[in-house]
């Protein structure tokens, strides 16, 4: 892809973040924050390509990308239990709460 | 860059696009509690996308790659289910360095075998400049994102002190480190030998440390969220390197995100991201510590009946938590003592502040876990009007931010900073250890002597405790 045609999604990004960020509830922020680590957790793509890569033939390579895989997921599947974890327990007054705990 | 354009179909191209819509709304879903849970899960689908699409378009040694996840993943999911609450800005500083960490090892393995990534120039046999200088950020935010992160790890969860270490001639030191890593990111575009990258990535490992290094512990809410930001600026960069929208999109959510929470940490406390990041600030024993602390002045101690009693004969009580509760993890007790209120007619809301805690949102997490409703929780600037008409305040764990000092006292360090108006209820009961520590800004808080102020001097979550026996009678 050309630079400018991916720079232009870039600056697109930023912005559709600064609005939706400033529309997360403060309440919210230790999930946002949890949840951002998650997602950024995204670069596991680079690292699966890494590790896949025979083309050159660099086995140093392909270890590191297996061992930035195994950090990245460690990231995917911590980050987005633990927001799970903390977002079901925010509840409302109404709602009976359940006999949790 | 044409390259990697004519390695990816068209189809993966959009599936990459997808995932990085759904991590859009992952985030919009967080927008109220009752869409979060949505939001996740559009997350998660997001991130199954992007990692299904990379294996279908690279498929090699794919039980390898899935050890690796099963590795990777058991543990992340072991750690999630497991994590204490109180422990979550550690657990979410030591994410941060896992995420710097991988930019590094992924920009490595394309520095090491570019051909794999698409951004080797076929006619020189070299990198494509531009490739060059998104891996020479990438890597060196990554590099910065980690050893950061450690350091704030270690701080959080108390394996190094939480106060600020100054070493001499610091700031001279880490904008050298700056311009040296600047300059040689730019030098790789002339010349890409190893000992280009290398330094690079040495040079940015140091500094990431000697950053974090002098910040004190008040001021970790800032950090981590700066942290955060960086971590989604190494994605970014990586994701610039590999031509992958997926991983441009959320690399710009996650920078955003983490710039913003900075903003509103830092206007919270009144300081300037850029006094923050020079450090320095809650060393123990300023010039107004020592005068404060001089003056021997009287206050009121109450015991947990008095606070019963008076709590009991209330109208309407405010909580005020801050890290305090935290550290004793007296949320629990808290919400019982709350619901006990309740019961006798009490009208209970609790007061948050910006900065209480260790991280965004702390307290928020931390009452949700006793099963507070999150509707009886206000944020400052909606809750503040209301001290002038409560009956209590009822302060647990916080300190500097019920300092009227902000608001009158020009010389004080925390001048500016908004604080909850405590003081202006009937009466003030504050949870606190003893009267001789200070808050992490070192300043004295005059709300402890004023006449309607009633200082509980015991461990927070015993005191709470005690409260809710006496409620009990």
């Amino acid at each position: 892809m050309e630079f400018l045609s991916i720079f232009s999604i870039f600056v697109m990004a930023c912005f559709v973040g600064y609005y939706v960020v400033w529309s997360v509830t403060p309440a919210l922020h230790t999930p946002l924050m949890a949840v951002t680590n998650a997602i950024s957790s995204v670069i596991v793509v680079g690292a699966l390509i890494a590790s896949s890569a025979v083309a050159g033939g660099s086995e140093t390579s392909k270890w590191l990308g297996l061992l930035a895989v195994v950090l990245a997921s460690v990231n995917i599947f911590g980050g987005f239990a633990v927001t799970r974890r903390m977002l079901a327990m925010y509840k409302k007054k109404d709602k009976k709460p359940a006999a949790a705990k | 860059m044409e390259h990697a354009a004519a390695v990816t179909p068209a189809w993966a191209m959009f599936a990459y696009l997808v995932a990085g819509v759904l991590f859009i709304l992952s985030l919009r879903g967080l927008s109220s509690p009752e869409s979060s849970q949505q939001g996740n899960r559009y997350g998660m689908i997001g991130m199954a996308i992007a990692v299904a699409t990379t294996l279908v378009l690279h498929q090699v040694g794919l039980p390898l790659i899935l050890a690796a996840i099963a590795i990777g993943g058991g543990i992340g999911y072991y750690i999630a289910q497991n994590i204490k609450m109180t422990a979550m800005p550690e657990l979410v500083a030591g994410f941060h360095s896992l995420v710097g960490m991988a930019a590094v090892l992924v920009g490595c393995a394309a520095y090491l075998n570019p051909a794999a990534f698409g951004i080797l120039d076929t006619v020189t046999n070299e990198i494509h400049s531009v490739s060059r200088v998104e891996m020479g950020l990438g890597v060196a935010i990554g590099a910065i994102t980690f050893s950061g992160s450690v350091i704030a790890f270690l701080k959080l969860s108390g394996r190094m002190g939480g106060n600020p270490i100054m070493l001499p001639g610091r700031h001279i030191i880490n904008l050298g480190l700056l311009a040296a890593i600047l300059g040689l990111v730019a030098f790789f575009v002339t010349d890409q030998s190893a000992w280009v990258f290398w330094t690079i990535t040495a040079l940015s490992f140091i500094i990431g440390f000697l950053l974090i290094i002098p910040i004190g512990g008040a001021d970790m809410p800032v950090v981590i969220s700066m942290l955060n930001s960086y971590s989604g600026w190494a994605a970014a960069a990586m994701g610039f390197t590999l031509g992958n929208t997926a991983m441009i999109i959320t690399g710009a959510l996650v920078g955003s995100s983490g710039a913003i929470l900075s903003y509103i940490m830092c206007k919270a406390m009144n300081r300037s991201f850029i006094s923050v990041i020079a450090g320095g600030f809650g060393d123990a024993g300023g010039a107004t510590a020592a005068k404060g602390g001089a003056i021997q002045k009287a206050y009121k101690a109450g015991s947990a009946e008095d606070a019963a009693f008076i709590m009991q004969n209330a109208e309407s009580v405010i909580i005020v938590p801050g890290y305090g509760m935290a550290v004793s993890q007296a949320q629990h007790a808290l919400r019982e003592m709350g619901d006990l209120l309740k019961k006798e007619g009490v009208s209970v809301k609790y007061a948050i502040h910006p900065v209480a805690g260790r991280m965004p949102g702390h307290m928020n997490v931390l009452l949700a876990e006793a099963n507070v409703p999150y509707d009886e929780v206000f944020e400052l600037e909606d809750i503040n009007n209301d001290f002038a008409q409560a009956d209590v305040a009822f302060v647990i764990g916080a300190n500097d931010v019920t300092n009227p000092a902000a608001k009158t006292d020009k010389t004080s360090p925390i001048y500016g900073m908004p604080v909850l108006d405590v003081e202006k209820a009937k009466t003030v009961l504050f949870v606190k250890r003893s009267m001789g520590g200070v808050g992490y800004a070192g300043v004295d808080n005059e709300v402890f002597y004023m006449d309607n102020t009633m200082m509980l001097l015991a461990d927070a979550k015993k005191m709470v405790e005690t409260i809710v026996k006496n409620l009990g009678h």
